[in-house]
């Protein structure tokens, strides 16, 4: 009866496949054989403890054996990062991947400090990424300012936004806490999408100035007298110079997160963050301040969303409410719950996964978003704890011997 | 007075189909205190096989009472495998796991929901014609006409007819009463002899089935519908359960009526570009000042 029912239960799920005048019987047959037969094999499976066993030690052994080479993984991945746009097989669309992955890496970072660190579930993270690239792209084109200055800037913005939300939803417990941040995730696109004079609207705002290598502009067509990057290093012009430029920077931009992170978790901030995380009241009787600590972690996680945003309007040259919709939020939310909350090392690997995972299948468009979400459930269903769990306390107690 | 009559008439008309959606939302939390981010894509899913059982039927010359009779069962039915599916899925073997991790599973049912039937049937939006046409019309010899249509009639009276079996199914019944144990107590309750799987999967199939009547009700009510009306139609009834005070029956009813008044007076009023930055706005606001809603009740933090 158990092995019955769902059989019957994913076959009924699968027949609406009918599309409009004309059904697609035949694809409803294969989806429901096909659905049978994995019902069926989950169901062998559960039958086989032993096999299970196994997978359990090697998992574990995987697990350790991280958690051991983790300083060598660090600095392998940190090397290979580095010469990544110099390998052999590395071309412009790799690069482009590349960054792609380093931003949300970035972001995955960020986040870590308030989800990991903190234990705070922020589901509209999307919300700080726009405010920076936003205010970003507002104060380059109308000021003209350069990136060096906007940066900064687009990351403080991002972190009073966070301090803005911050205030009144601390309060809160995890799940609503979640569901408020996503209400102003949503909130602040909405309010891009029609503040139709400050935003543009749906039509985003344009033009905004690439980042310049100490003054030296990334472009071909030059005035008299004026220096670019590729006459004064006596380079060859091409446009391969700026993405690998833009890769340093967000390399860059992004290990500074992570710099920041490991120091900042040695703080009395970053202590008082974690043992929040793990038992509030205990920490409330200790005299930590639960709301001023959380929204310290929050305006720093928003400020580093901001950079990354500031970051993805100068790659882009242009920005639009449609960058920051809430899958947004969910794929970086994902990043840093299937690395293992509090792992950096777990939201590099998560993060190279999801994000190289999804651009190896793009042909098949809206597949992967299927495989993406089914991804996030059955890692959840095998490794609830994500792929490197490591969210013990950075300090314990003499003697404590767990 | 005629044009707040009528938005009145509207507001609870669209409220009825929140607060079918947020019964869904505040069973789940109070039974296995999770919030279901899947749910808004079962109301989703609702609509959408109520629109093909709509065409089926369309072909056929049965008459309208009995097709609706029919495309509501059928898409109850259909609507509640899925949730029971979703449960068994996603939910069932994360029980006892820690608290992010089957929200986490869900936010992925979620986007798997959404995605699949995007594959299935297509990103475009979907169009029907109106099915119930007719409407009476008040207040003929001033300058506005308020207009009630037999359709939201319907709908009105459909809610309350559901509200008021559901009622009896959770206070008089074998179920229901295994319900509110499971509520209050999982372990207790499966000590005295209840099978508390069977009842959350049960919890599942009813708020899935509910929702499906509004995804019903959507489809005739707007005529339109496309793979991403679950989503915020998701986020508002969850509003309306925190607003009735999650846990709540009947706090979730009243909520969906006061969020859906709330949606269309202020984008009759003020401007309906910012409508669902209002329900999210009353979200905020009610979790900050009364957390546990308007018929909640307070929940004590124990160490």
């Amino acid at each position: 009866m158990a092995i019955f029912g769902p059989i019957v239960g994913l076959r009924t799920r699968l027949q609406k496949e009918g599309l409009y005048i004309d059904p697609q019987w035949l694809m409803v047959f294969f989806l429901v054989i096909g659905s049978a037969l994995g019902r069926f094999l989950i169901n062998l499976n559960s039958s086989r403890k032993t096999e299970i066993a196994f997978v359990k030690n090697t998992k574990l052994r995987i697990s350790n054996y991280f958690s051991n080479k983790g300083k060598h993984i660090a600095i392998t991945g940190f090397l290979f990062a580095v010469a990544y746009p110099f390998l052999p097989f590395t071309d412009r669309y790799l690069l482009d991947v590349g960054i792609m992955v380093l931003t949300y890496i970035m972001l995955g970072w960020g986040l870590n400090i308030v989800v990991g660190l903190a234990g705070l579930l922020d589901l509209g993270y999307v919300a700080f990424y726009a405010v920076g690239a936003y205010s970003f792209a507002l104060l380059s084109t109308t000021f003209g300012w350069s990136f060096w200055i906007c940066l900064p800037l687009a990351g403080i913005f991002a972190a009073f936004a966070g301090i803005l939300l911050g205030f009144p939803v601390l309060r809160l417990r995890g799940d609503y806490l979640a569901i408020v941040t996503l209400g102003f995730g949503e909130i602040v696109r909405i309010i891009l999408l029609n503040w139709y004079d400050l935003t543009g609207g749906p039509d985003g705002i344009g033009g905004i100035s690439r980042p310049s290598f100490f003054g030296l502009p990334f472009t071909n067509n030059l005035k008299e007298g004026e220096n670019s990057f590729h006459t004064f290093f006596n380079l060859e012009y091409s446009t391969a110079h700026k993405l690998i430029f833009l890769y340093y920077l967000i390399l860059i931009l992004a290990l500074v997160t992570n710099f920041f992170t490991l120091r900042i978790r040695k703080l009395p901030v970053g202590r008082a963050w974690e043992a929040l995380r793990e038992d509030e009241i205990a920490c409330k009787s200790l005299g930590v301040n639960p709301t001023n600590t959380k929204l310290t972690a929050f305006a720093i996680g928003a400020m580093f969303g901001g950079f990354a945003g500031a970051f993805f309007a100068t790659k882009q040259t242009f920005v639009s409410p449609e960058s920051f919709t809430f899958i947004e939020s969910a794929i970086i939310v994902a990043i840093v719950v299937l690395g293992g909350m509090g792992s950096q090392t777990g939201v590099v690997l998560a993060a190279i996964f999801l994000i190289g995972f999804t651009e190896v299948f793009r042909e098949l468009e809206q597949f992967r978003m299927i495989a993406f979400g089914l991804a996030m459930v059955l890692i959840m269903l095998f490794k609830p704890k994500g792929i490197l769990s490591n969210r013990e306390p950075t300090i314990k107690l003499h003697g404590d011997k767990k | 007075m005629e044009y707040f009559l009528q938005q009145l008439v509207n507001g609870i008309t669209l409220g009825s189909i929140y607060g079918l959606i947020a019964i869904g939302y505040t069973m789940v939390y109070g039974i296995i205190g999770m919030i279901n981010f899947a749910h808004g894509d079962i109301f989703m899913i609702g609509a959408f096989i109520a629109i093909i059982s709509f065409l089926i039927f369309g072909l056929t010359s049965i008459a309208l009472p009995f097709i609706l009779l029919f495309v509501l069962l059928i898409s109850m039915l259909f609507t509640a495998c899925y949730g029971w599916t979703v449960e068994k899925l996603a939910y069932k073997p994360l029980r006892g796991s820690f608290r992010l991790a089957p929200l986490i599973s869900a936010l992925g049912m979620s986007i798997v929901l959404q995605n699949f039937v995007q594959v299935a049937q297509g990103a475009r939006t979907k169009a029907i014609h109106p099915i119930i046409t007719g409407k009476f019309e008040f207040f003929k010899e001033s300058d506005f006409v308020v207009i009630v249509s037999h359709l939201q009639i319907f709908m009105v009276l459909l809610t309350i007819a559901l509200m008021a079996g559901f009622t009896f199914l959770i206070t008089k019944t074998d179920l229901g009463r295994a319900q509110r144990a499971c509520e209050q107590d999982k372990t207790m309750a499966s000590l005295l002899g209840i099978n508390v799987d069977r009842t959350i999967s049960v919890t599942f199939i009813i708020g899935s089935s509910l929702a499906s009547v509004a995804g019903m009700m959507f489809v005739l009510y707007y005529g339109v519908i496309d793979f991403y009306i679950g989503f915020l139609a998701g986020i508002k009834a969850f509003t309306a359960a925190v607003l009735g005070g999650i846990g709540s029956l009947p706090g979730a009813m009243l909520g969906g009526l006061i969020i859906g008044l709330i949606e269309v007076m202020w984008s009759g009023y003020i401007s309906s570009e910012y409508k669902d930055v209002a329900a999210f706005s009353v979200l905020i606001v009610t979790l900050i000042f009364f957390p546990t809603g308007l018929l909640g009740k307070p929940e004590i933090e124990k160490v």
